[in-house]
């Protein structure tokens, strides 16, 4: 608040102070321009996450309608005495879907851990 | 027999009661009572998720889908499973972080609307009542089959243990109830195909009736890959929509553990669902009368007695029965326990209360269901849960993925996607639960709506909020940071609390 004191002395010394004021944190409460970027990167980083799960749950899992219906071999194939089409659907998918699961949860908790680095070590 | 069935029916029940008994001397503020305080750890919490999430429809009605149709029916529990990993990648940190109790504590917090509230909590009461109405009817058919008695009888008392132990100790009562429920269906299931495998084996393994091409193939009947891929568009997204799966998300303790819960109830599932469809395949080979019949739905119960014999066979019938119960049970108090929580904020809040209006509202929901109920008793009870998770895609589905990762989500845009989502898929259950719907692709389109329905929502949703980008809610910013953003970080994320918080402090 003190309006004599030039600020300009503060922000280009960064490393050397101890309560920085002008940290990422408070970018983000100030909805400042800086703070939206970092928000916004933390969304699209999550985002795009999110959708490589749904690309990869399409391609295993929600082609298997299609390929039985292109495809009377595999629907009449047998492995084992099994008709192939209730191993992939009713045994494989749980597996794939369990995978696909632990595969994001690991990579969010990532991207939130940087995140969290990023703007709390910057105080 | 019957003796045997209805000990165990009993001992569900007081069982029941007795764990609700135990939460009623721990429940005491308003908070206690619709979201057990956040005091529940994940393992406990995905238990509690689990059991409330396998309705009757899982218990029963998977295995005689898979009896009468075959390898078409597998999508069923798959979906119902991958529900799940939609919502752990979606929604599940987020709306944890959100800290709304409930689907329309949701919508307003985001869209900063009382219209957007009001029209979720209709559809919160809609989608419960879809998906209560099957439960009781299950019940009274379980009870017709085992014991003779009429359909009200077993109606009348879920409704009865539900509404005793919903109103005595609310929320937290049901959590513990219902983690012990979701071990008690999987034993029941697991226990009895055990010894009947064993028996399977011991006769040299028959595969009478499993050679029929038309059960064994995927993909049969006309429009196949239609009603297939909406099915499964319904199932794997309908999840996130249902009012008793959302408000689960609040007992956890923060986003981090909301994931971690969802990846165990997805491990959970996935177990149980192995279960049911090795029972419809056995049915084939030793109970395929139940076809001809049109009673394909008690092939679960009937299907011990008819393998083992009488001695064996009686004793694991009662063990299924008390499953069965478990699975109307939990499914029914988690229902009662969402839309009594919304018909208590929104309709009785101002008169009463919180714990009254709660208590209120209990009572409210499960007698206007029994009353459906006993109206409606010539309804199939697996397609109203299917049909309950279309409404539930096409609604709050895209609330909550355009809510939380697109900003030029609007009060309009959000109002209007619910309403036409909503009013079109609802329309397409009626007009199958009344009859007299169409055949060819119209009758497709009515019998399966969410491949039509859910793209229409997010179309609309989409739409007008491009048409209303000058009315963006005012706390845009904030709402963002709140719902992204980990705990952990010191941030400044608005003052939004859940009505019920507000009114307790």
């Amino acid at each position: 608040m003190s309006e004599q004191t030039p600020a300009r002395v503060r922000v280009t010394a960064p490393r050397s102070g101890r309560a920085r004021r002008t940290s990422i944190a408070s970018e983000i409460d100030a909805q400042s321009t800086v703070g939206e970027v970092y928000m916004r990167s933390l969304m699209r980083t999550q985002l795009r996450l999110a959708l490589q799960v749904v690309v990869l749950l399409a391609v295993s899992v929600g082609s298997l309608p299609l390929l039985f219906e292109l495809s009377p071999g595999l629907r009449q194939a047998r492995l084992l005495g099994v008709p192939v089409p209730w191993l992939l659907v009713g045994l494989c998918a749980y597996p794939v879907l369990i995978g696909l699961a632990w595969f994001y949860l690991r990579r969010a908790e990532r991207n939130e851990a940087a995140f969290h680095d990023m703007v709390a070590g910057d105080r | 027999m019957s003796t045997l069935a209805v000990l165990a029916v009993l001992a569900v029940s007081l069982a029941t009661l007795a764990i609700g008994a135990l939460g009623l001397r721990l429940s005491r503020t308003t908070s206690d009572f619709y979201v057990a305080s956040r005091a529940v750890g994940p393992g406990l919490n995905a238990s509690a998720i689990s059991g409330e999430y396998l309705s009757a429809a899982s218990f029963l009605g998977v295995a005689g889908l898979v009896l009468l149709r075959g390898a078409d029916m597998l999508w069923y529990p798959v979906g119902w499973t991958a529900g799940y990993l939609l919502l752990l990648i979606f929604v599940a940190a987020p709306l944890r972080r959100s800290r709304a109790y409930t689907l329309p504590d949701f919508a307003e917090f985001r869209v900063e609307s009382l219209v957007a509230r009001r029209v979720s909590s209709a559809l919160v009461v809609l989608i419960g009542v879809f998906y209560l109405v099957p439960q009781f009817q299950g019940a009274g058919l379980t009870l017709r089959t085992l014991t003779g008695a009429p359909t009200w009888v077993g109606a009348v008392a879920v409704a009865l243990v539900v509404l005793a132990n919903v109103v005595s100790g609310g929320m937290r009562s049901i959590t513990v109830a219902q983690a012990f429920q979701y071990w008690l269906k999987l034993v029941a299931l697991l226990l009895p195909l055990a010894f009947m495998m064993l028996r399977w084996r011991g006769e040299g393994s028959p595969t009478a009736n499993l050679h029929d091409a038309a059960w064994v193939e995927p993909m049969q009947g006309p429009h196949a890959t239609y009603l297939a891929y909406s099915l499964i568009l319904a199932t794997f997204l309908g999840t996130m929509g249902l009012p008793h799966v959302v408000v689960r998300f609040y007992t956890n303790r923060d986003g981090r553990a909301a994931r971690r819960t969802t990846l165990a109830v997805l491990a959970m599932l996935s177990g149980f669902y192995l279960l049911p469809t090795l029972y419809g395949v056995l049915g084939r080979v030793f109970a395929s009368d139940l076809i001809a019949d049109g009673r394909t739905d008690a092939v679960v119960l009937e299907l011990p007695r008819r393998v083992l014999g009488s001695t064996g066979g009686d004793l694991l019938t009662a063990l299924l029965c008390a499953g069965a119960f478990a699975a109307f049970l939990s499914t029914s108090s988690g229902l009662v326990v969402s839309v009594g929580g919304v018909i208590g904020q929104d309709l009785l809040g101002r008169r009463f209360d919180g714990v009254t209006a709660f208590r209120l509202a209990g009572v409210v929901a499960v007698v206007v269901t029994l009353v459906l109920t006993l109206l409606s008793s010539g309804l199939a009870v697996a397609h109203a849960v299917e049909l309950a998770f279309a409404v539930a895609a096409s609604t709050f589905c895209p609330l909550l993925l355009l809510g939380i990762w697109w900003r030029g989500l609007t009060a309009a845009g959000a109002v209007a996607g619910m309403v036409v989502g909503g009013a079109t898929s609802t329309c397409a259950v009626v007009w199958v639960m009344v009859g007299g719907a169409p055949t060819g692709w119209a009758g497709a389109v009515v019998a399966q709506p969410a491949l039509c329905t859910v793209p229409l929502a997010f179309a609309t949703m989409t739409l007008v909020s491009l048409a209303t980008q000058h009315r963006l809610p005012r706390h845009l910013g904030r709402t963002m940071v709140r719902l992204h953003t980990p705990e952990a970080l010191e941030l400044d994320r608005g003052s939004y609390h859940p009505e019920g918080a507000r009114r307790e402090s």
